[in-house]
């Protein structure tokens, strides 16, 4: 009689079991449809692909380019090195111009500066500003705005030369 | 048989009525008020009867209705608004200048529905106060403490997600600072970020995310809450008013709810509603020009509930600024009622005498220090540049951080030995922060000019 009681109340237990997970897992499945349901969907199209700018030789030693559509800025340096600069401020996101008379990026928000390399002339900015991959192809410029580059301060290997 | 006979002697109007209405509108004698309360939708999350000296108005200033008349105000105008806008980046600034311009009464809706989510914000604040410096959050209402400081927390995001609706200048940059706070919490930052805003910045996505979650999610979210919060105040009873040194009080004078406390929230609400309208038809909410991604107006600023979050981030590394400084914050203040009391002052004004003082003086510091260090950090302490050597989440962060908390420790350790009451010390600790945070909050609206530089404003 004590073995049927045991039997049927661990039967009972096991089914409370089951129960309970397959109420978890219905959880589960809901939050994950929910989710995916809620990621965001691919950027296709203008910011995120690639930019061809054309030839070196239109980029003077020491200029800075802003490119609109990739915001960012093509820098080509008095040596005439090459970064491509993501203008989102790496302290809170703002879109970072360029001061001519200053020849730094400084953020309108929480005054951060930057030099031409993208290197921190003045905090709150944490790290560098990000680059995007920049290569040369057959003196084009490539830049991959889908590519961002984390940094915290401006290596050799950044700056793409000819 | 003779019911059928009383069912049939009521004419049929009679009979529609009292199937909607079945108690007296306004019941006369004291059986009837009670069952008024309990059997009415709406009134039933009052108790019946209630201490006559817990409607001392300068006891609750009448804050927790008055927040209940605002979230009314909100939702009518907000359905209203509804109508209108279009939530997307090409035609939602549009709608802002139809509802300037085209729509009637659209300025006076828009403006309501403006004014009374940031009044939310500030009612919010000052009903938490009272409850904190009345010691209303004392066991047994702890949990309807956390219930509160969460509804403040979705007041603040119901206000945040709503600031990005008019998709104008002030809107698009003040989400694109506030959104990029959250970048800064480690592992979970960047894919909440990114789920947030639907992409990598504020776009089209962010819009109808923060749409959903303005117009749905966040106010049935608060109304669930509200209602247990409510139904709470109720079943705990509603912690009543005492003197200095007064014993706790036997409910002894309790009055009917009807009319006595249904009179008194009619009035007021009443009275509010009239001067948010008052304010309404004569200040406008402000909208710049439409939102212009490339460039960010000088200085951008987030919305003024943040301001003293900004105000830290020009001091911290954004990981402390944003993310430690102000959780330990809120950790603070969601297990304030769980720390332990030495003395019962439920009801008591700021706890006793020196209770008192205390609060004065740490009003006063909080506001002191707090501009000093200001002044000091922008004209003189140089941490990363002193520390060159560390990276400046250590200059910037950990040192600045564990030397304001080592101070707030030996602090009430000080207190401590001046032999206060813990519950006082809490209330010394909460009034010093509380205070240092609003002057923050000052000090980024009205002393921060172009490129974040301190500016006096009437300069």
């Amino acid at each position: 009689m004590t073995q049927e009681q045991e039997k049927t109340l661990n039967r009972r237990d096991a089914l409370k079991v089951l129960w309970t997970a397959a109420g978890a897992l219905a959880v589960g499945e809901l939050a994950f449809v929910g989710y995916k349901f809620l990621s965001p969907r691919k950027t296709d199209g203008e910011f995120g692909g690639i930019f061809n700018l054309g030839q070196i030789t239109d980029y003077p030693n020491g200029s800075v380019t802003p490119i609109e559509a990739g915001r960012f800025y093509l820098v080509r340096l008095e040596d005439g090195g090459l970064l491509a600069l993501y203008r989102k401020c790496t302290h809170l996101g703002c879109a970072v111009p360029y001061e001519p008379t200053l020849g730094q990026f400084v953020c309108p928000c929480h005054g951060s500066a930057f030099d031409l390399d993208g290197d921190v002339q003045n905090a709150p900015a944490p790290r560098a500003l990000d680059l995007f991959e920049l290569t040369i192809q057959d003196g084009n410029i490539l830049v991959n705005t889908g590519k961002v580059i984390e940094r915290q301060q401006t290596s050799p290997a950044n700056i793409v030369n000819i | 048989m003779s019911e059928t006979q009383g069912e049939s002697s009521k004419s049929l109007v009679e009979q529609v009525k009292t199937s909607i209405q079945r108690m007296p509108l306004f019941p006369a004698g004291e059986r009837d008020r009670l069952r008024a309360t309990v059997s009415n939708l709406i009134l039933h999350i009052h108790p019946p009867k209630v201490e006559q000296r817990a409607l001392r108005f300068s006891y609750t200033f009448g804050l927790g209705g008055l927040l209940i008349v605002l979230a009314t105000v909100l939702a009518i105008t907000g359905v209203l608004l509804l109508f209108i806008y279009t939530p997307s980046p090409e035609a939602a600034y549009d709608s802002m200048i139809a509802l300037q311009t085209e729509i009637r009464f659209g300025n006076l809706i828009r403006n309501l529905h403006h004014w009374s989510g940031n009044a939310m914000v500030v009612v919010g604040v000052l009903h938490l106060l009272r409850v904190f410096f009345t010691s209303a959050y004392a066991p047994p209402r702890e949990f309807n403490w956390i219930m509160g400081v969460s509804m403040m927390l979705l007041i603040i995001a119901a206000n945040f997600t709503g600031y990005l609706l008019p998709w104008d200048q002030l809107a698009y940059w003040a989400i694109t600072v506030g959104t990029s706070l959250l970048n800064y919490i480690p592992l979970i930052g960047e894919p909440v970020t990114r789920l947030l805003l639907g992409g990598p910045e504020v776009g089209a996505a962010t819009l109808t995310n923060f749409y959903g979650l303005h117009i749905a999610v966040i106010p049935l979210t608060i109304f669930g809450i509200a209602s247990f919060h409510i139904w709470r105040v109720r079943k705990d009873t509603f912690s009543v008013p005492r003197n200095l040194n007064e014993d706790p009080v036997s409910r002894k004078d309790r009055v009917t709810t009807i009319p006595h406390l249904v009179n008194i929230e009619f009035v007021f609400a009443l009275v509010m509603l009239a001067l948010l309208i008052g304010w309404a038809v004569f200040v406008n909410a402000p909208l710049e020009e439409a939102a212009n991604p490339a460039h960010s107006p000088n200085p951008a600023k987030a919305a003024w509930y943040f301001m003293g979050f900004q105000e830290l981030l020009l001091h911290f590394h954004p990981v402390f600024g944003a993310i430690f400084i102000p959780g330990l914050g809120l950790a603070g203040l969601f297990a304030l009622p769980y720390l332990e009391r030495d003395q019962d002052v439920v009801g008591i004004w700021f706890q006793s005498t020196a209770g008192r003082l205390l609060t004065i003086f740490n009003a006063l510091a909080g506001i002191g220090v707090t501009i000093l260090l200001v002044l000091l950090d922008e004209y003189w302490l140089d941490l990363p540049g002193w520390l060159p050597f560390l990276p400046s989440s250590i200059s910037n962060g950990w040192v600045p951080t564990a030397a304001i908390l080592l101070a707030l420790i030996l602090y009430a350790d000080f207190l401590k030995t001046l032999k206060f009451k813990k519950t006082e010390i809490y209330q010394a600790i909460f009034t010093y922060l509380f205070f240092a945070f609003v002057t923050l909050t000052v000090i980024g609206i009205f002393f921060r000019g172009e490129g974040m530089a301190l500016v006096l404003p009437w300069n």
